[in-house]
């Protein structure tokens, strides 16, 4: 059986992409009317958003934490501990930020949505919803859409301010780091624009694929519950690929 | 049903303000913008015959304690040195007018500064006053250059300095 | 609804039958596999239709033609009067909104409390306010003698439970077609009573149209005022059921009589026994 797939995984995979590609314009399709449905929207915005902050929140505390620990060390061989502040917010806002929350993001929210949508294919929920006259993707599938942009860039953000908030206390706090070096040379350093901003964008765009992935995934999942197994799997697997490679794009062209 | 739902939107609610509030977090206090956000301030001018790596919206420090940043820096074409226009915040008025400015280094390798030194007149700074004992900023390749300059008068010959590190001791002729 | 206004036989289109769903030679082929080769059928209007017939034939595919949740090859399949291929997927939104469907699994949604369930279909078509919306869900919980477990979970339910449930959401905006896809599969006899009550007096009072597929001949029997009996992509038998039990043709007495063998093979399509045992052919 494995040997019968193998010459067709790149057209495989190319058809996904393809009707992933295709999902989406039905899902941006499906926007305006699912603007009917706020309140969906804002529930969702509470089970991937709020759901995700105690993960998102003691991550970003010791990310932030272990980096200072690390770049002190560093920074220390060059006599440059004063950088210290600079080089965790570059590294935080640039990269780490958007990059770990997304990561972290498709494991927490994305296979809630792929399991709970593909869940619902499994149980005719949404065929009922076809039979009532509601269409899914407007009622389901875009809401999650949606609360994925929405989430995506406001979790980074809590994950980056906790990440400096553990650094300062590595920094400052353990090492003895003087708390006005440690901000003063952030704040020199560090641009609003190029890149806390550009490090939002870069979130906001993660999480727009997290959230096609993860309901593309539950909305095409076969009915069984090996299906959806595997569907949640793939949700993680593949956002977490597109999101690395996708990171270096986007860095390559806007940073 | 009503109970939940109205939990769902103020739990909702409260997250995208807890988003929010870090991310202007974020922005005020990590970035440039926290450079931005003094109130007002008074501007005085230093010449400098080299300013180093000296940047716009460099901070400006006395005994440590930073009390402005740095506004505009342009070249003088008459003197041909560097003309720096600092702002200092409105709150420290009482700054001596034979005070001097001097660009230092943050560390080995850290940004620069300007440092004022506090001089002992009367008369204080008002808007507009140019500083008149300043002190360029170091720059590293003059100071090596000068260590070695003179350190080869003392040991070792020039020839040494031009054969460069790592080659074995030339058979001498 | 208006079309109960319609003096009848003055429009030629309503005068050509008052059937509410009528299928004119549908064929589908479905993984290669023939599932319906030329059937018409008729549902006539304000009747129980019974669609019986052996696992396998397509009455759920049927069902899914009629909502338009999955295109035929080839045939008309008119609904309310409408060709349900030509329209549209806003019309075929129009057109199930008058279309009551109840699942065999109930197809609950396990989110919303049953009273939110039942409501579902008014809040996502009708403003209505909040106290009227109320009155109008606790009134078809009661008919489905459900009202104190509005505020229960999906999960809390028994099947029969949720499948009265399902059907109250089903009735919720009146619909002028109901269709049953089993309900009765997964019932113990009281329960199913109460379902075979249900879809009798919501037949009886509010005139609804319905399609009812099901395996239970005994319950159809009390039901159905027709029966459709397809078997092999085909309408094998149709009429009354006290008809159809009485009539004498292999099908039905396979299929009413409970036989293993007849016209529908015991044995799923197989290469020869004994080839497959592994003796020379035509031993066994």
């Amino acid at each position: 059986m494995n040997n019968a797939r193998r010459p067709s995984m790149i057209g495989d995979a190319l058809a996904q992409v393809g009707a992933a590609g295709l999902f989406l314009f039905a899902i941006l399709a499906a926007i305006p009317k699912s603007l009917r449905h706020f309140r969906e929207t804002l529930r969702q915005i509470w089970f991937v958003g709020a759901m995700s902050l105690v993960i998102i929140m003691t991550c970003g505390l010791f990310v932030g934490m272990v980096l200072s620990l690390q770049l002190y060390y560093t920074l220390a061989k060059f006599g440059g501990t004063a950088a210290l502040g600079t080089v965790v917010a570059l590294s935080l806002f640039r990269e780490l930020g958007p990059v770990v929350t997304a990561l972290l993001f498709a494991g927490r929210a994305g296979t809630s949505m792929t399991a709970e949508i593909g869940l619902m294919r499994a149980t005719d929920q949404l065929s009922a919803m076809e039979m009532m006259a509601v269409d899914p993707l407007s009622y389901v599938v875009a809401p999650r859409f949606i609360a994925g942009i929405v989430a995506m860039p406001l979790l980074a953000c809590i994950f980056n301010a906790l990440g400096i908030l553990g650094a300062h206390l590595v920094g400052v706090s353990w090492l003895g780091l003087d708390n006005g070096t440690f901000w003063g040379n952030m704040t020199a350093n560090v641009d609003v624009w190029t890149d806390l901003v550009n490090g939002v964008w870069k979130s906001t765009a993660f999480g727009a694929v997290i959230a096609l992935i993860a309901t593309f995934q539950g909305y095409t999942t076969p009915p069984t519950s090996e299906g959806v197994a595997y569907a949640t799997t793939r949700t993680v697997v593949s956002s977490s690929i597109v999101v690395l490679a996708l990171d270096f794009v986007m860095t390559a062209f806007l940073m | 049903m009503t109970q939940p739902r109205r939990s769902f939107q103020v739990g909702t609610g409260l997250f995208i303000l807890l988003g929010f509030a870090a991310l202007a977090y974020l922005a005020t206090q990590t970035t440039s913008v926290a450079n931005h956000t003094q109130g007002d301030s008074y501007a005085l001018k230093a010449k400098f015959s080299n300013i180093g790596q000296l940047k716009q919206r460099a901070p400006v420090k006395l005994a440590g304690v930073r009390i402005g940043s740095v506004q505009s820096i342009m070249l003088d074409q008459q003197s041909l040195s560097a003309v720096v226009t600092i702002g200092i915040d409105k709150q420290y008025q009482e700054i001596p007018d034979d005070s001097a400015a001097a660009i230092f280094t943050s560390g080995l390798l850290g940004d620069q500064y300007v440092g004022i030194q506090p001089g002992g007149s009367p008369v204080m700074f008002k808007d507009g006053d140019e500083v008149i004992l300043t002190q360029s900023s170091m720059q590293l390749e003059d100071l090596i250059g000068k260590f070695l300059v003179s350190g080869d008068s003392s040991k070792a010959p020039p020839k040494a300095d031009a054969d460069g590190p790592g080659t074995a001791p030339p058979a001498k002729p | 609804m208006n079309e109960t206004n319609h003096p009848n036989g003055a429009d030629p289109a309503t005068a050509e039958t008052d059937a509410y769903v009528q299928i004119r030679g549908l064929h589908t082929v479905l993984n290669g596999k023939v599932i319906f080769d030329g059937i018409d059928l008729d549902i006539p209007r304000g009747k129980i239709t019974a669609i019986m017939g052996p696992s396998g034939t397509g009455k759920t595919t049927l069902l899914r033609h009629i909502t338009g949740q999955l295109d035929a090859d080839a045939g008309a399949i008119r609904v309310d009067g409408r060709n349900v291929p030509d329209l549209s997927r806003n019309q075929l939104f129009d057109l199930r909104e008058r279309i009551g469907y109840l699942f065999q699994n109930s197809a609950l949604l396990t989110d919303f409390s049953v009273f939110e369930n039942v409501a579902f279909p008014l809040r996502q078509h009708l403003r209505l306010p909040e106290e009227i919306v109320r009155n109008i869900v606790l009134t078809r919980l009661q008919a489905v003698g459900l009202r104190g477990a509005a505020e229960l979970m999906p999960a809390e339910l028994s099947g029969g439970m949720a499948r009265r449930v399902a059907l109250a959401r089903a009735i919720i905006r009146d619909p002028g077609l109901m269709i049953y896809d089993e309900p009765f599969v997964g019932l113990d006899p009281i329960a199913l009573n109460q379902v075979l009550k249900l879809i009798r007096t919501l037949n009886d009072t509010l005139g609804i149209t319905s399609i009812l597929v099901a395996h239970e001949f005994a319950a159809v029997r009390r039901a159905a005022d027709h029966v459709y009996l397809i078997a092999g992509g085909k309408v094998a038998a149709q009429g009354h059921p006290d008809e159809l039990a009485e009539r004498d043709s292999p099908w039905t007495r396979q299929f009413f009589g409970g036989e293993a063998d007849g016209p529908v093979p015991f044995q799923y399509p197989a290469r020869d026994y004994a080839v497959d045992l592994g003796f020379p052919a035509g031993v066994a």
